[in-house]
């Protein structure tokens, strides 16, 4: 399996869930847990490109897969992502808890809808819970987001 | 919340998933995993294996067959839902699927796997029986194809046996109006009350123990909902009412 | 001092690591430690007959499990945390219980293992053999005393307290119109994203104990674990690090997982880290809201209350480790914005078979001004008046303050409101508003709220001048997502001079700050921001006297500004504050160019020792917060239109306004994140969210698929108005502002839920099934 570009050992115990073997084995811990059981999105990934909940998959499943984390979206050096740098413009994370399931979810929306409406936007997020915000500045995040990619 | 210990199956052939199915005991099929995933992490499941159809490949496809179009059970609701057969032949489907939980949880939920999962507020299972469709269900036993009147039998359970796999759905083309309604508490939730309509054809969701074909004219002819803490009999045959209003209107 | 800063819309400092996947949430830590899992209560009320853990024992992975009898603090009770006078059956429970639980997800023993896998198949192993009893769990049922919660607890009642202002009785007997209400508030609770967790370790050859928590106060978690294990409080080290939301329960309560995750390292000799799942938080960490208030109230023909009395129960849960703060809280700030010349209340506070209260944003006040707030447009309706306008025949005056309501307020002292203009408010909130638009079935929503918040005793900070010119800040309260690293960035920097992202704060970290209270009752930018601003203030002021001497001036004829001291009007008499820390110490070694300007040698030597009489080294200072008894009262509107479907009963917002004051705003951006936030959990809480017990006290939606959340399609954008009323009470004139979101929201919505529909709302929360049965 391949995460965030580097070939990864495949997991060896069938129950360890996707979510525990980025963090714990991997050390990839900006993918977070909140709910295991795939309501909250704060564990959601890029599993062959599509945004995924990683607590409702297996670790043996992604075996020959390609997967992306929080921690791919830019180099630690690297100027952040747009997604990344929306979120920043317009405080559209408190906690920061939820914020890395947002984050995957929104850059993989964009990809199909670089301009999307009000409602597609709420559309798109609507699986991810948020308890800090109240949305409405995750909402202009993803707004802000779409118009930084565009531009880059 | 973590999954019990259980054997892991991930067969290369659909032959070799029903083979495991037929020799093991407790066996349950992972397909997306967005409903058995849940049950494992609470531990309200506990199979003692697991065969995982999501390298079965020959069960990735949508296509036409016999006036409509089959779809394999490894296809993602995701997939379907944007399918242009689908879209073109069976249009009620993609639309009962933006109505499933949420994209994300699309992106890895099968459509095969909700009908096998059976939820009586599914709206893929009410979309099933709304356009008489069928499922295919193997084993070694053999072949056989179940019509939907036939295959829901109550909550979370359908005269699938444990082992068999579902193999496929076959959902037959439509030319009249198609629509479908539901009120759920919050976007993508399961809905406290369901309508789906292909032509005259009308189907119910959500208010029953299995998906149910009612009268246009009458819809709540029968019904006896249960009472649940933020749902009254009475609420539900009320939401039944403006939701068939509004898919027969469609 | 400038001012470019505070006021500022700043962004936040602490952004980019979290939006990396860099944040530190405590289970992001101690990758290898052991893991643990808690074996609970499956009954909400049971007598334990025997407690067998052998086959979990047993179970390879498996390194201890622990009941009762296995610690040595196994008979302690965990502590009372606010103890009060009137609180004269309070009930804590043990960390583990070994002869009877009373609710539903109370611990009962502990597994370590070498995952948290293992953990929970072991804790499936544990055999616990309970003899069921009664179980008590509405607060109506608890206030029969049909059956006790606690055997020596006679009605039930952990306290019975009653508050008088004026003379009710006459008052009553005297209005012209009188009516009663019962209204009443269900369960609910916070469901921060990040349920708790506890990573410790043990040093055996520093004999030192480091603990990372989830907590809303390290520093007592800090000073209860060092009284416990018989450590010196030097040896003991709490720090919370990333902490994914808070909102009330991650409070210092100490529960069990607190002690046995430390106890646990220190008697294996290994790390070992416990982490909380959503199952379990559901009913191990504390809810609030269950109130049930009897109202009898008097007002004139002109709609003016003159009286108003006050009867109601609080659900206190199973014990009362948080005290009586909770119907405190209501009772003294009930009247909220309103003269009430004659009021008295009365509450018990009543155990039931549910998980323990303890405050949740908002804290009793939602309940309070539920109430007043019901009163003020039962009152409306009742004489034909217009809602606004009862209220502003009822409202204080800007010329009132400081009021006292005549009601003991949390901190001890009385609830005397500081500062505020409320028909101001009103005003705003209304004029924003603006006219109700077209359509059937949309009401318009009106509640007005005051909010006591910066309760003391105190909180302190450590500003420091490093030698490379940048800052580093520390107070002792931890931040769950409300920006400190940010606005006390910007309280300093402006002390200090120097730009916002010179300055790194840490919070929450004993090793830094050992001292301080905690992050909850909309405190810290009160408590913790004046203390920044003392502790940068002595630094600012020992920046001028190290560097009077170097730039031959007088102190007073320095400023702070630039990243520099330098002489007021001479621009080029200056030093780079970074020289001046290292002339701040007498022995200044320094790599780079900073110590060619402060090598002892250049300045001519001054008399006396190296280190001036009463001088310390270093550029740096520790200051303090601690007010008088009393809080800062923000105030505030929520004014709304909304739309409730006639056939569905969804709601649709059509506008939501807020008009607000909590005085000095440090960062607009921040302020309005936590109004909409706190809006945002009170639409949650009056419209989606609910805890759901049966009879036999079994809480049955205990997971996010029932538990309804809002998503983003269920919030709507909420627009701001800011009134700046200073608090006199502190220097920087700020009030607390993270509670205010949420308080008026149930209130609000049953004002405009009844204006569009025509049912009267005595009840929260409601859901669409409920709307459809009142209009029936």
């Amino acid at each position: 399996m391949i995460v965030n570009g580097i070939e990864r050992p495949e997991a060896s115990d069938p129950r360890r869930l996707l979510s525990d073997y980025l963090r714990h084995d991997l050390g990839l811990t900006g993918t977070h847990v909140g709910c295991e059981h795939g309501v909250c999105g704060c564990c959601t990934i890029l599993f062959d490109g599509r945004p995924v909940r990683s607590c409702l998959l297996l670790a043996v499943q992604a075996r020959g897969h390609e997967l992306a984390t929080v921690e791919g979206l830019a180099q630690p050096e690297a100027p952040m992502h747009p997604v990344q740098q929306a979120f920043k413009e317009c405080h559209g994370l408190q906690c920061g808890f939820c914020t890395p399931g947002f984050l995957m979810a929104t850059v993989a929306f964009l990809r199909e809808f670089p301009d999307p409406s009000d409602a597609e936007i709420a559309d798109a997020i609507a699986g991810n819970l948020c308890r800090c915000t109240g949305y409405a500045n995750i909402r202009r995040s993803v707004r802000r987001a779409a118009e930084l990619s565009r531009q880059a | 919340m973590k999954p019990p210990v259980f054997e892991y199956h991930a067969p290369a052939s659909v032959g070799e998933a029903i083979s495991l199915l037929g020799s093991l005991a407790e066996a349950k099929v992972l397909a997306g995993g967005q409903s058995l995933v849940p049950l494992l992490n609470f531990r309200l499941a506990r199979p003692a294996h697991l065969v995982d159809i999501n390298r079965l490949a020959e069960l990735t496809k949508i296509y036409e067959r016999d006036g409509g179009v089959a779809v394999g059970a490894v296809v993602r609701q995701a997939e379907a839902e944007v399918d242009p057969l689908l879209r073109e032949r069976c249009p009620l489907l993609p639309l009962a699927l933006r109505l499933v939980a949420h994209p994300v949880i699309r992106n890895r939920g099968t459509v095969c796997g909700s009908l096998a999962h059976a939820d009586p507020a599914s709206e893929l299972c009410a979309a099933l029986l709304v356009l008489d469709g069928r499922v295919t269900a193997r084993s070694q036993r053999g072949e056989r194809v179940i019509a939907a009147a036939d295959f829901f039998r109550g909550t979370m359970d359908s005269v699938l046996e444990p082992d068999e796999l579902l193999t496929e759905a076959w959902f037959p083309a439509t030319a009249g109006p198609v629509a479908i309604a539901e009120e759920a508490r919050r976007h993508g939730d399961f809905a406290l009350a369901g309508a789906a309509r292909a032509g005259d054809r009308l189907a119910l969701f959500g208010v029953a123990t299995r998906p149910l074909l009612a009268d246009p004219a009458d819809p709540t002819r029968g019904l006896e909902p249960s009472s649940e803490p933020e749902c009254s009999p009475d609420f539900r045959l009320h939401l039944v009412k403006v939701l068939v209003e509004r898919v027969m209107q469609a | 001092m400038t001012t470019r800063l505070f006021g500022e819309r700043v962004q936040r400092l602490e952004d980019e690591r979290l939006l990396r996947g860099q944040g530190r949430y405590t289970d992001d830590l101690g990758n290898g430690a052991l893991e643990c899992a808690f074996v609970r209560s499956p009954f909400a009320h049971a007598r334990i007959h025997s407690i067998n853990a052998t086959a979990a024992r047993a179970l390879p992975g498996v390194v201890a499990v622990y009941t009762a009898a296995d610690v040595p603090f196994g008979d302690l009770d965990l502590p009372l945390l606010i103890p009060h006078p009137q609180l004269t059956h309070p009930r804590t429970q043990k960390c583990l219980a070994s002869s009877i639980v009373r609710y539903a997800g109370e611990a009962v023993a502990f597994v370590v293992a070498e995952s948290r896998y293992l953990a929970e198949d072991a804790a499936d192993l544990v055999e616990v053999e309970y003899e069921p009893l009664p179980a008590v769990v509405t607060p109506e049922r608890s206030a029969k005393a049909e059956n006790l919660v606690h055997a020596d607890v006679p009605a039930n009642s952990a306290a019975d307290v009653t508050q008088a202002v004026g003379d009710v009785d006459s008052a009553l007997a005297r209005a012209s119109h009188r009516l009663r209400r019962r209204l009443r508030l269900e369960r609910s609770a916070a469901q921060p994203l990040e349920a708790r967790a506890v990573w410790a370790r043990w040093d055996a050859v520093e004999g030192r104990l480091t603990v990372y928590d989830s907590t809303q106060s390290p520093t007592s978690i800090r000073g209860g674990l060092a009284v416990l294990f018989g450590l010196p409080e030097t040896s003991v080290e709490v720090i919370a690090p990333d902490v994914g939301g808070g909102f009330g329960p991650k409070i210092m309560l100490f529960n069990p997982d607190e002690l046995l995750v430390p106890y646990a390292a220190m008697k294996l000799g290994r790390p070992v880290k416990w982490t909380e799942d959503r199952r379990e938080h559901f009913t191990a960490v504390t809810h609030e809201r269950a109130q049930v208030h009897e109202v009898d109230f008097g007002f004139d023909d002109g709609g003016k209350l003159l009286a108003l009395d006050v009867d109601f129960i609080h659900d206190a849960g199973a014990y009362t480790p948080y005290g009586l703060i909770l119907p405190i809280i209501t009772a003294a700030q009930l009247p909220g914005p309103y003269r009430v010349p004659n009021y008295r209340v009365r509450f018990r506070d009543l155990y039931t078979n549910c998980t323990p209260t303890s405050p949740y944003r908002g804290a009793g006040r939602p309940h309070g001004c539920f109430v007043i707030e019901r009163v003020m447009d039962a009152i409306a309706a009742e004489l034909g008046l217009d809602r606004a306008e009862v209220r502003r025949r009822n409202l204080l005056q800007p010329g009132d303050f400081p009021y006292s309501v005549g009601t003991m307020w949390q901190d001890g002292g009385m609830a005397v409101y500081d500062s505020g203009d409320y028909p101001e408010l009103l005003r705003l909130a209304l004029e924003r508003l603006g006219p109700k638009p077209e359509g059937d079935n949309i009401g318009l929503g009106l509640a007005m709220y005051v909010e006591g918040t910066g309760v003391g005793p105190y909180e302190g900070a450590h500003v420091q001048v490093l030698v490379s010119g940048k800052v580093v800040a520390s107070t002792g309260i931890p931040t769950q997502g409300q920006g400190h690293a940010t606005v006390f960035a910007q309280v300093v920097a402006d002390e200090l001079g120097v730009s916002v992202e010179d300055v790194t704060v840490t919070s929450g970290d004993t090793r830094r700050f050992p001292w301080g209270v905690g992050t909850f009752a909309s405190r810290g930018a009160v408590m913790s921001g004046n203390a920044m601003a003392n502790a940068a203030r002595a630094v600012a002021e020992k920046a001028k006297r190290v560097a009077a001497e170097h730039l031959e001036a007088d102190a007073a004829d320095l400023e702070l500004a630039g990243g520099e001291v330098r002489v007021k009007g001479s621009p080029g008499r200056s030093l780079p504050l970074a020289v001046v820390s290292i002339l701040s110490n007498p022995l200044r070694y320094a790599f780079g160019g900073g110590d060619e300007i402060a090598t002892q040698f250049q300045p001519r030597p001054r008399p006396g020792p190296p280190l001036a009489e009463g001088e310390e080294p270093g550029l740096e200072a520790t200051g303090y917060y601690s007010p008088s008894p009393g809080s800062t009262w923000a105030g505030g509107c929520h004014a709304a239109y909304l739309r409730v479907d006639p056939k569905t009963y969804r709601l649709e917002f059509l506008k939501y306004v807020v008009a607000h004051d909590c005085g000095r705003v440090i960062n607009p951006m921040i302020l309005e994140g936590q109004i909409q936030g706190g809006v945002a959990q009170g639409i949650a809480g009056s419209f989606y969210e609910r805890l759901l017990y049966d009879e036999e006290g079994q809480l049955r939606n205990a997971s996010f698929m029932e538990f309804l959340m809002p998503y983003a399609t269920e919030i709507p954008d909420v627009e701001m108005v800011h009134l700046e009323t200073p608090s006199p009470l502190n220097p920087l004139g700020i009030k607390g502002a993270g509670e205010a979101g949420t308080i008026p929201v149930a209130a609000m919505l049953a004002s405009a839920i009844e204006d569009a529909l025509g049912v009267r709302i005595d009840e929260m929360p409601l859901n669409p099934n409920r709307l459809f049965e009142l209009t029936r």
